[in-house]
């Protein structure tokens, strides 16, 4: 007896601590989870995410824009989804939502955005970016070229450059790594000449690099007050760039979109570091140099992709279902306290005790997950309150049974809770499973709404089933040992 | 004590009378499926001044860019609601700078547009949802109930119980898609397969009583088991429901409107979820030990074809006995054929 006493203590205060935990979270001024421990760095900001339905915004669903029977590279789709994710934060929204979906579906959620269509067009573009040897002719912005760079095969110029003996040279050095650039020096030139078009009418231009090597690009001023751009490339990048750069100084490199050129540039000096400056005689307009920023950052798409779905939501319709939504839940929930109150009487305050433990703990969950809020959310949310109260009722309708059939209050209170379990479990296991289907459902074509209503209904369950069986049993347990109840009426029978 | 099995039939009528009005709107007028299943776009914009554009106005520019089945609602405040088929960016942006040069700028308030191929698949998944939740839960209750004898009957009855639901809240989306123009969307989705766990959820919740009277009163004719169990439920079910409408009702009532239907929705089939627990899941479990030969007969009334493959299957095949059987299947088969034959012609003429 007294351990079990003990148990129900112990009980008691982890659903305390709990509770204290989730009215924590709860509070609205919470600053976040900041700790600093040593090699653990732990920075949380725990908030309430409002889906798209409530603060308005965007949300895309593109699809690769490629045959319905040709496979899509997942690892190219990956690289896609990335460099969507890296536009979309140019866009400086707070938090977009960037995900794949399927194997050839990419959502993109921007809440809050305020100008649509220049997002879309933003990600939209899908341009393949190439940066080729132009060899002594200057080709005019606008020109088509053609290019020895098919759509994602790789550069034919990486061979060339990682075959390179290095003992050709005599460096002791056996490591035919990239990165030992010195002994690199001039070799290429006498492999890649042979591989440059002989046909003079329709000249096949080489590609060194493409937009995958591009890490970042920037406007500025150089050292003359001239505007120029300066790009970032990627390991790989830099060293193509340097072999190829060290030979072909003062030679023409023109950067390529779609195979039409966007600009042509002089080598004025080999370049090594991945850092390149591409300047021009009188500088460039800043309005030209944006443009090729831009075109720079944003033109390489590894598979092309095109808007299949579209959603746009004025944040105002939000703003204002959001309050509705909040009042009417308000309201449902107090009136089911209150039912309970008034029909199980004193099980029924106890109910309601962990009714009110229910809602801070699955808000707590929802905050800390995070799981992004939508109306239907709400709607999942509120529903789950139902649910929460149902099991308590089940409970209680068969404790008033046990009650009436004679049998003394402890006994009836622990009958009750052991009989109710199974249907209890059944039911809620069947809500569960519509639960996944539905999140699955959701998931596949990025219905947001769906999914987080699926996601808090589930939630909502599983935690009702914490809240209303251990807790309400420990509560009951530990009344009951205090000996304070004694009648029957207090039960309602 | 009611006797909630005794007049079972009388149940069943009510489901009947409940569940037919919605089945004829459903042949007759089918869904009114959103771009979410078909594809298309929605376009609600609100124009700044009081601007004179008409409806019409507004459907001929869009038919000048070759959407020529566009549909343009227009409200209070100068808002307007266009539905047209799927526009891409590059059309929407040339459509809209027309429309600020013929009638002045506007807000857009919501854009939606949905590729007709992903409106297809959703469609096409959204079946798959609900007979996978059919399923899932079959096998479950199945599962759940294994120690009984004949577990599947609890598992059939459940569904059959989830299926009238499915008709109550579909139907009902049919009758109001004509009335008021409810449309069926991924949120309506979501409302039906919620209904569905709901009203297994019930189901379950009178089983379970069932399952354990069974045991406790082995003796006791199947009537009076079920009848038992449903009484002693009873109180729970109606608490629960009682709840479920407070909260849902409270939502209906101060809950912003863009949920309105969703809500009328689930509150309509969460009730017709526990009656038909109740009325129609249990009582059912006594008519399979009953009279099978009625189950057997509705199947063939809903579904013609089955009934008419049975039907003569057992006619040819069966013994002397079972003919009677054989020859209800026909007679019902030939009967929900007829119905539905003329309500087909109905449709016809009407479309």
């Amino acid at each position: 007896m007294l351990t079990d006493r003990r148990r129900t203590l112990t009980l008691l205060g982890c659903i305390v601590i709990l509770a204290l935990g989730a009215a924590w979270i709860d509070l609205p001024s919470n600053p976040g989870i900041h700790i600093h421990l040593g090699p653990i760095n732990i920075d949380r900001n725990i908030e309430l995410r409002r889906g798209l339905d409530l603060q308005g915004g965007l949300q895309v669903l593109l699809e690769a824009d490629l045959p319905s029977d040709e496979t899509v590279d997942p690892g190219a789709m990956k690289a896609t989804r990335a460099i969507i994710e890296q536009r979309v934060n140019g866009l400086g929204v707070s938090e977009p939502l960037i995900q794949l979906s399927g194997s050839r579906r990419i959502i993109v959620e921007l809440p809050g955005i305020e100008d649509p269509q220049r997002a879309i067009e933003t990600f939209g573009e899908t341009g393949l970016l190439e940066f080729i040897d132009a060899g002594r002719s200057f080709l005019p912005p606008g020109t088509v070229v053609t290019t020895t760079e098919e759509v994602a095969a790789p550069t034919p110029i990486v061979p060339t450059l990682t075959v390179t003996p290095t003992t050709e040279l005599g460096t002791p050095s056996p490591e035919p790594t990239v990165t030992g650039t010195e002994e690199v020096t001039g070799t290429p030139t006498a492999v890649i000449t042979p591989t440059l078009p002989s046909e003079p009418e329709e000249p096949v231009f080489e590609t060194i690099l493409t937009g995958r090597h591009l890490v970042g690009a920037t406007s500025g001023f150089g050292d003359l007050g001239l505007m120029e751009i300066h790009f970032e490339l990627n390991d790989e990048g830099a060293a193509l760039f340097e072999a190829y750069t060290r030979t072909h100084v003062g030679q023409l490199m023109c950067i390529v979109l779609d195979k039409e050129v966007v600009s042509c540039a002089t080598i004025n000096e080999p370049i090594a570091g991945g850092g390149v400056r591409i300047t021009r005689e009188g500088g460039f307009s800043a309005e030209e140099a944006e443009s090729i920023v831009i075109r720079l950052r944003y033109g390489a798409l590894p598979i092309p992709l095109r808007v299949e779905t579209n959603r746009t939501v004025g944040p105002t319709l939000g703003e204002d279902s959001l309050q509705k939504s909040m009042i009417a839940g308000a309201v449902g929930l107090s009136i089911v306290v209150v039912f309970m109150l008034l029909y199980y009487r004193f099980p029924g305050a106890l109910a309601d005790v962990a009714l009110v433990i229910y809602a801070a703990v699955v808000l707590a969950l929802f905050k800390l997950i995070p799981v992004v809020l939508t109306l239907p959310g709400i709607a999942g949310f509120i529903l789950s309150v139902g649910m929460a109260v149902d099991a308590n009722i089940l409970i209680f309708e068969r404790m008033k049974e046990e009650l009436r059939a004679g049998k003394g209050l402890r006994l009836a209170v622990e009958q009750g809770f052991s009989r109710a379990w199974p249907s209890i479990r059944d039911s809620n296991f069947s809500t569960l499973i519509t639960c996944a289907i539905l999140f699955w459902f959701g998931s596949y074509f990025g219905a947001s709404i769906v999914k987080g209503f699926a996601l808090t209904l589930g939630i909502g369950v599983i935690v009702s089933m914490f809240t209303a069986i251990i807790v309400t049993r420990t509560f009951l347990r530990l009344i009951i040992d205090l000996d304070v109840v004694r009648h029957h009426r207090w039960f309602g029978v | 004590m009611f006797d909630t099995v005794g007049k079972r039939y009388w149940f069943y009528l009510i489901s009947a009378i409940v569940v037919v009005p919605g089945l004829i709107s459903l042949i007759l007028f089918g869904l009114n499926f959103s771009i979410d299943f078909t594809g298309g776009s929605i376009l609600e914009l609100q124009f700044e001044e009081s601007v004179v554009a008409q409806p019409a106005e507004l459907k001929e520019l869009f038919g000048e860019f070759g959407f020529g089945d566009t549909m343009v609602q227009s409200s209070q405040g100068g808002i307007f609601l266009i539905r047209s088929k799927t526009l891409d960016p590059e059309t929407k942006a040339a459509i809209q700078e027309q429309i600020v040069e013929r009638f002045g700028s506007y807000t857009e308030l919501r854009f939606e547009s949905v590729g007709p191929t992903v409106g297809g698949e959703v469609q096409q998944r959204a079946y798959l949802v609900v007979a996978m939740a059919a399923v899932a839960i079959l096998i479950y209750i199945s599962f759940a109930f294994r120690h009984v004898t004949n577990p599947v009957r609890y598992g059939a009855c459940a569904i059959i119980a989830m299926v009238h639901d499915i008709f109550v809240v579909v139907g009902l989306a049919s009758i109001f898609g004509v009335l008021y123009g409810w449309e069926v969307d991924a949120l309506f989705l979501t409302a039906l397969l919620t209904v569905i766990g709901f009203s297994v959820h019930d189901s379950i919740v009178v089983f379970d009583r069932i399952r354990e009277n069974s045991r406790r009163y082995a003796g006791l004719p199947v009537e009076d088991i079920v009848n038992h169990s449903i009484i002693q439920t009873l109180d729970r079910s109606i608490n629960t429901q009682l709840t479920v409408i407070f909260t849902l009702t409270a939502l209906l009532l101060f809950g912003g409107i863009t949920m309105r239907s969703f809500v009328l929705t689930l509150l309509i089939g969460i009730i017709s979820g526990t009656y038909s627990s109740i009325f129609n899941a249990s009582p059912l479990l006594v008519e399979w030990e009953r009279r099978p030969d009625l189950l057997l007969y509705a199947l063939s009334l809903l579904v013609p074809p089955v009934g008419l493959g049975v039907g003569l299957f057992v006619w040819l095949r069966g013994s002397e006995k079972s003919r009677p059987w054989a020859r209800g299947c026909l007679v019902a088969a030939a009967i929900g054929a007829v119905c539905m034959g003329l309500l087909l012609v109905l449709r016809g003429v009407i479309l």
